[in-house]
């Protein structure tokens, strides 16, 4: 049935999991430092089954890796749905169209739009930052690409393709004030669901999705909230010190510590399924994305725990 | 104002070591002011060039010539003279001074003596921060005085994103959030409403060579065609 008929903005997986008002669980998978698409399959098979669907990252942490929209077709012959992350720094408006077209002409139906790390962080940090367009206007031109079937330029475009749009959003980072009219915005531009950062700080996340609730934001869009448990302390001090917009208490980092020899990971497993029990009673989350860095294999334990299994077919 | 460091010595040596008589070609205005390419710069470069090159048992015939704007037609007469007693100039200017040498002197190479780094202003003495890309569609209206397109590592329109950290930019703890600043100067001013809307898509004016012909200017040669 096309999405026409049926009402749907893409149709793909994600989109009929949070309209039947489920409670979505998407996870995350960082394509390899090499061309290995066996890598990504054994990544891939620790997924299947556990999440409604897969973020592909683009070159995140701006390291070169395996591009985002191959690793999403690897995905998709292992039957998993992804999520196409497309990030502001290394493309222009034309490279980002065209692989837009590319993406959906191999089936993929949701996009997530990043401004992206800032090159400095990468291993080529002499490169020149893109940003010919930033997130936000991304979020608008798949928009008018979707529903116009107009390029970014004006001229027509056949086929239009039917993306299900994602941004993110983190509640963290200054000025908070600023960041609930920040998600307004993106809404504005055409955002469908947004993943948020990952999220530790739960007083300052509850205040941050009271204020979305308060301008009706929640009923605009889907947010999902983003889990990443902790492996170790040394995880949680370094995510305190040194990732931007991370706001990681010290009570996080105490319970970690507090925990018996060889049994850190799984309090941190432990504190994030305790998260994400609270999220699905929380007004104005639509589901949970669990970002398990290079911990993949991990998944099915965590959506075991989590009790968001089975995952809900639509 | 236009600012420049100058290049590393041994390069300019380098670019150098097949000539024999050079001239030194300071401007007067912008790379005067900061302390990379007037006329006391000239005389140290000289010095150096002077003395490198006697070390190594090949004399370096030079000379010096320090204008008011190596960038403005009007300054550039003193050069015809003199420039053909020299197999090479080596300009102390911008870029666009460099380039307007060579333009002039078609003949002979011309030579940069600094790497110019932008716009910036003069916050002390030696101390210049950038606040400009002449970008040819200035925003500053809506940002509250402060450029994006400048003090945003990622020059975002819609900012600020997900990096910022304690009002810094997430490439350094020293580089202020240009959008943490935008918001708290607008917020001052109970103008938040101009950064409500969303920027749509900017059209790039630096992508093709710009020429700008003022009001009521003509260019010298259309003028002449038009007589």
């Amino acid at each position: 049935m096309s999405t026409e008929e049926n009402g749907f903005k893409s149709g793909s997986n994600l989109e009929k999991i949070l309209r039947a008002g489920h409670f979505a669980f998407t996870g995350e998978l960082g394509p390899p430092r090499g061309s290995n698409a066996e890598e990504v399959r054994e990544k891939a098979k620790h997924l299947k089954g556990m999440v409604d669907a897969v973020n592909i990252t683009d070159n995140q942490t701006a390291m070169v890796r395996m591009s985002s929209w191959a690793a999403s077709l690897l995905i998709m012959q292992e039957g998993l749905e992804p999520n196409f992350q497309m990030v502001c720094r290394d493309r222009n408006r034309l490279a980002m169209q065209s692989d837009i077209l590319g993406a959906y002409a191999h089936g993929i139906k949701n996009m997530l739009c990043l401004s992206g790390d800032h090159q400095k962080f990468g291993d080529h940090p002499q490169a020149k930052g893109v940003f010919d367009i930033d997130s936000m206007q991304l979020i608008g031109m798949v928009k008018k690409m979707r529903d116009e079937s107009k390029f970014l330029g004006g001229a027509d475009l056949e086929d239009a393709p039917k993306m299900f749009i994602g941004a993110a959003a983190n509640p963290f980072a200054d000025p908070f004030e600023w960041r609930v009219h920040r998600l307004a915005k993106k809404i504005n531009a055409g955002v469908d669901f947004i993943q948020t950062q990952c999220i530790y700080n739960m007083d300052k996340f509850r205040e941050f999705i009271k204020r979305a609730n308060d301008m009706g934001l929640t009923e605009k869009v889907y947010i999902l909230a983003g889990v990443t448990p902790m492996k170790s302390v040394g995880m949680a001090k370094y995510m305190k010190s040194k990732v931007p917009g991370m706001d990681v208490p010290d009570e996080v980092i105490k319970r970690l510590q507090g925990a018996e020899k060889g049994k850190v990971a799984a309090e941190g497993i432990k504190a994030a399924c305790e998260q994400i029990e609270e999220f699905k009673e929380m007004k104005g989350v639509a589901g949970v994305h669990l970002m398990a860095i290079e911990w993949e294999h991990k998944v099915p334990e965590i959506a075991e725990q989590a009790k968001v299994l089975p995952r809900p077919q639509v | 104002m236009i600012v420049a460091k100058r290049k590393p010595f041994d390069q300019i040596k380098e670019m150098l070591k097949g000539h024999k008589k050079v001239l030194i070609a300071g401007c007067g205005t912008c790379v005067a002011v900061c302390l990379a390419g007037g006329e006391k710069e000239v005389d140290v470069l000289n010095a150096e060039l002077d003395m490198a090159r006697r070390l190594e048992n090949k004399p370096l015939d030079t000379g010096t010539i320090t204008v008011e704007r190596q960038c403005d037609v009007e300054y550039l007469e003193p050069f015809d003279g003199i420039v053909k007693d020299y197999d090479a100039i080596l300009s102390m200017a911008c870029g666009v001074g460099i380039q307007f040498l060579a333009e002039r002197f078609p003949g002979i190479p011309v030579y940069p003596a600094v790497d110019t780094t932008g716009m910036s202003a003069n916050l002390a003495v030696g101390w210049y921060e950038e606040r400009c890309r002449s970008c040819g569609e200035c925003v500053l209206g809506m940002t509250g005085g402060i450029c994006p397109v400048t003090m945003c590592a990622k020059g975002l329109y819609n900012g600020p994103c997900g990096g910022t950290n304690d009002g810094n930019c997430e490439i350094s703890d020293d580089q202020p959030c240009a959008w943490f600043k935008i918001y708290e100067r607008l917020a001052t001013q109970d103008r938040l409403d101009s950064i409500l809307s969303i920027k749509e898509p900017v059209s790039w004016n630096d992508q093709v060579p710009r020429t700008l012909v003022q009001p009521g200017y003509k260019k010298p040669e259309k003028a002449k065609n038009e007589q």
